[in-house]
């Protein structure tokens, strides 16, 4: 770690061993077509582009179906389980996700509150060890707290995603304290998902030290999504610097820039 | 192809023939199967089996893609 902070290199991302070539992960939804998409995940510089599992509409009222705006060699899939409300149908989504996709990778989202779509926890953990069971590499959606963290880690996720603050809120990191807490305690990658609204967002939150961040609506809802995307590549790796290189410590007092000394009388 | 019947496909009442086979009913309904997922009654049917896999009436089937999501 000294020769990486000394250096500010940085080791690949690796999650349920696999390696990714960027620390920034993004959703596909809510977009205004499917060009303006891919235009913003190209600029991302993502590998990991999540997706979403629904019924196929019978009547075609529009195009929703998005695999082949998604070169399968330019990106790396990863299921999401959206809109679950109980272990069983998270565990019934990931099912599908798994034979629609290309690999074993979910991301879980078992969701306990309309309102809020903050995690039922206990539902997520009761998912979680019934798909790592049947070999899923589960990266969990969950809150800032530890100890649920703690048990998702136990239960063999691959990745723990606390959230930063409520889904499609935009409203940052709300408690770097936890979230830091849960990557300082944790082994397995912690990996932000949710809640980053702008690059400052997404540069604070990787300076804590996390693995990485999954954003959907920061980018979506963008006035220029494209640029957003670029600005949240360069915020992910700048945040990311920042941590490696060790900020100075905080003062609550100042401490002069130049000599106090070599003063004329 | 005579009436057979029919199945819920998403919910929704699907005529069927005799002897379909669920790539029959994604035929019949212009999908590609290698885009979908197919459930019947809530087991899922994977591709290399859809061809062989007969349907019966009153049969469930969800029919699943990909969409976009976060």
């Amino acid at each position: 770690m000294a020769e990486a902070v000394a250096h500010a290199t940085d080791a690949p991302l690796v999650v349920g061993g696999r390696t990714f070539r960027s620390r920034l992960m993004v959703g596909t939804g809510k977009y205004k077509d499917n060009a303006t998409m891919t235009a913003a995940l190209a600029a991302s510089g993502a590998e990991v582009v999540t997706v979403a599992v629904r019924r196929v509409d019978l009547d075609r009222s529009k195009e929703e179906a998005i695999l082949h705006h998604l070169d399968p060699d330019q990106y790396f899939l990863l299921a999401n389980t959206a809109g679950c409300y109980t272990a069983d149908d998270a565990i019934r989504y990931a099912r599908l996700a798994r034979e629609a996709g290309f690999n074993e990778f979910v991301k879980l989202e078992v969701i306990g509150d309309q309102e809020t779509l903050l995690p039922d926890t206990d539902g997520l953990l009761n998912a979680t060890k019934t798909l790592v069971a049947e070999g899923f590499q589960v990266m969990a959606y969950t809150n800032d707290d530890l100890i649920t963290a703690l048990r998702l880690e136990d239960a063999g996720c691959a990745a723990v995603m606390p959230l930063a603050s409520p889904i499609g809120s935009g409203l940052g990191l709300a408690n770097p304290y936890t979230v830091r807490t849960i990557k300082r305690r944790l082994t397995c990658p912690v990996i932000v998902d949710a809640g980053v609204g702008t690059a400052s967002d997404a540069c604070i939150t990787m300076e804590q030290g996390v693995d990485g961040i999954l954003m959907n609506t920061a980018l979506a809802e963008a006035a220029d999504e494209v640029t957003m995307a670029r600005a949240m590549r360069w915020a992910v790796d700048a945040g990311r610097a920042a941590f490696l290189a060790g900020r100075m410590p905080r003062r609550e007092i100042a401490v002069p820039s130049s000599p106090t000394t070599g003063l004329l009388d | 192809m005579t009436d057979a019947g029919s199945i819920t496909v998403n919910g929704r009442s699907h005529p069927i023939g005799e002897n379909d086979s669920l790539l029959d009913v994604l035929s019949a309904l212009d999908l590609d199967p290698r885009v979908v997922v197919v459930e019947l009654n809530r087991d899922i049917v994977r591709r290399p089996q859809l061809g062989e896999t007969r349907v019966r009436p009153g049969d469930h089937i969800e029919l699943v893609h990909f969409v976009g999501g976060g």
